[in-house]
């Protein structure tokens, strides 16, 4: 029989949907500032394999000449993103949900079965738990890389009156630099992220909306059966008993 | 996110109460599934009507008033926890590197450098008679030199280390005391006397480019009246004469080619300000 298993608390959720249009008013700002110094390239000496960003880019999408308009959207909703991922990560150490979320010392050879599993190079699929070890790793890591993004930002806002900042970061180019490979992270993570999501199917996307998951379960024992993953935080199943 | 079915059904026991009827539950979950939906459809909806609507208020400068309002805010927040004598950091002359001409909005063609002369309207009370002095570049040579290197930062994103050499603007006004109401001058830039103005003006001889600054830049130690670059006589397209440098903004508060200083209590104009940028502009 089905049962309905809470997954995803409330207020998780709702600062997940936020980040979402936030980040990507973000990154589109973001791009009308970088247009003004586009310096940026993947390669070496003169080799270019990717430039950012070639002309045609800024055309599609008509984001050149809006350095004004990009720094006053920014500097606008640099606020949303800062006070959304400060009340994430207070929330997550009261609640006690950075349990599922911190990795554990096994969570680094546990995200490499999982890739591997993932790329069809191995059989067994990840363990049974809210979020395995590449998932602790890579919702670890993008928390990180928004501190970075705070952190890398306000160096280049305030270079003077942060100087200790700016230098610690390798200086105000180097800030720059930090600040839109960043932003190249999130990018990544969000392509990876939408084709797990896609992967994982409904029940799992439906739990960061509704927060709750629908598990099979032996009616007499109340075994689940299939697709437990709102389980306690754990190293391995048998530990959780 | 890789949740799907493992191979083997472990035998986990999930600690949820055994639904009285398995139809009931599946129905109570669609509805509240269909709740959860449509109230992120709304608050998605609510939240573009928000932004579109802050978008859309009126145009203040170049930018929506919505917006304008947050970066005089942040403006106010960073001035309030800013050490106002705090230096840029400084380099060795040899870091320096040649800097780009970058704009050329007020350095028109009609311009004799052999004629020019710095205009300076001093502070006075409103109603009080005009204080208005006129400087060569020769008056302003013969105050103390100060020679500075540090990074040219451009509001585009580029920066580079360039030496400058000039007046302190402090130094300036210690000979010319033009900024206090009273005529009195500035003894300690770091706690001026009350009757200091609020602001500076800088304007072009053709006035087609003007900054402003508030007064803790103008008594910076770092604020010159700059005639030198890279240790030689500053480039008509980078500012002859005299241009201002003020390594605490961005390069767009660097007026080339200064022909009028005017001492002020309200906040004057400023052309990027206008176009859009944040008037205080400041690191």
């Amino acid at each position: 029989m089905k049962v309905v298993v809470e997954k995803h608390p409330l207020a998780i959720r709702w600062f997940h949907w936020l980040n979402f249009p936030i980040l990507s008013l973000m990154l589109w700002s973001g791009l009308w500032i970088y247009w003004a110094n586009d310096v940026y390239r993947l390669g070496w000496g003169s080799t270019t394999l990717l430039q950012f960003f070639p002309t045609s880019f800024y055309q599609a999408f008509h984001l050149d000449h809006k350095l004004a308009q990009g720094m006053a959207w920014h500097f606008v909703l640099m606020w949303a993103f800062l006070l959304n991922g400060l009340l994430y990560v207070l929330y997550t150490a009261i609640s006690g949900e950075w349990r599922y979320l911190l990795p554990t010392r096994h969570s680094f050879q546990e995200a490499v079965q999982v890739t591997l599993h993932d790329l069809g190079l191995r059989k067994n699929g990840p363990p049974i738990r809210k979020f395995n070890g590449a998932q602790q790793l890579a919702y670890t890591a993008v928390i990180l890389m928004g501190v970075g993004s705070v952190l890398t930002g306000l160096a280049m806002y305030q270079p003077v009156q942060l100087g200790w900042l700016t230098q610690l970061l390798g200086g105000y180019e180097t800030a720059r630099l930090l600040h839109f490979a960043l932003t190249v992270g999130y990018v990544l993570f969000f392509i990876v992220h939408i084709a797990q999501v896609v992967r994982a199917g409904w029940n799992n996307f439906r739990a960061m909306v509704a927060g709750f998951e629908l598990k099979d379960v032996d009616p007499a024992t109340r075994n689940v059966l299939a697709g437990p993953t709102a389980l306690p935080a754990g190293d391995t199943p048998s530990k959780q008993q | 996110m890789t949740n799907e079915t493992p191979p083997a059904p472990p035998a986990v026991n999930v600690a949820v109460p055994a639904p009285a009827s398995e139809a009931a539950a599946l129905q109570a979950a669609t509805k509240r599934s269909r709740r959860s939906f449509i109230g992120l459809g709304l608050a998605g909806l609510a939240g573009l009507a928000g932004w579109r609507y802050l978008l859309h208020t009126p145009e203040a400068d170049g930018l929506p008033v919505g917006l304008r309002n947050v970066l005089d805010f942040n403006a106010q927040l960073t001035q309030a926890y800013s050490k106002h004598t705090r230096l840029a950091p400084e380099f060795t002359k040899g870091h320096a590197r040649r800097l780009r001409a970058n704009g050329d909005v007020g350095l028109g063609n009609e311009f004799d450098p052999a004629t020019w002369q710095l205009t300076v309207q001093g502070y006075a009370a409103p109603g009080a008679p005009a204080r208005t002095q006129h400087v060569t570049l020769a008056d302003v040579k013969a105050l103390p030199r100060t020679e500075m290197t540090t990074e040219f930062k451009c509001i585009e994103g580029w920066s580079v280390v360039v030496t400058w050499a000039g007046v302190r603007l402090t130094d300036f006004l210690a000979r010319y005391p033009l900024a206090t109401a009273s005529g009195q001058p500035i003894l300690n830039p770091a706690a001026p006397p009350a009757d200091v103005a609020r602001y500076a003006s800088f304007v072009t001889p053709d006035e087609a480019y003007y900054v402003g600054l508030e007064q803790e830049t103008v008594l910076h130690p770092q604020t010159l009246l700059c005639y030198e670059l890279n240790g030689q006589p500053l480039p008509l397209e980078h500012g002859a004469p005299l241009r201002l440098v003020t390594p605490l903004k961005y390069g767009i508060k660097h007026l080339k080619r200064i022909g009028t200083i005017a001492f002020t209590d309200t906040r004057p104009a400023d052309y990027w300000a206008e176009r859009g940028y944040d008037w205080y502009a400041g690191h």
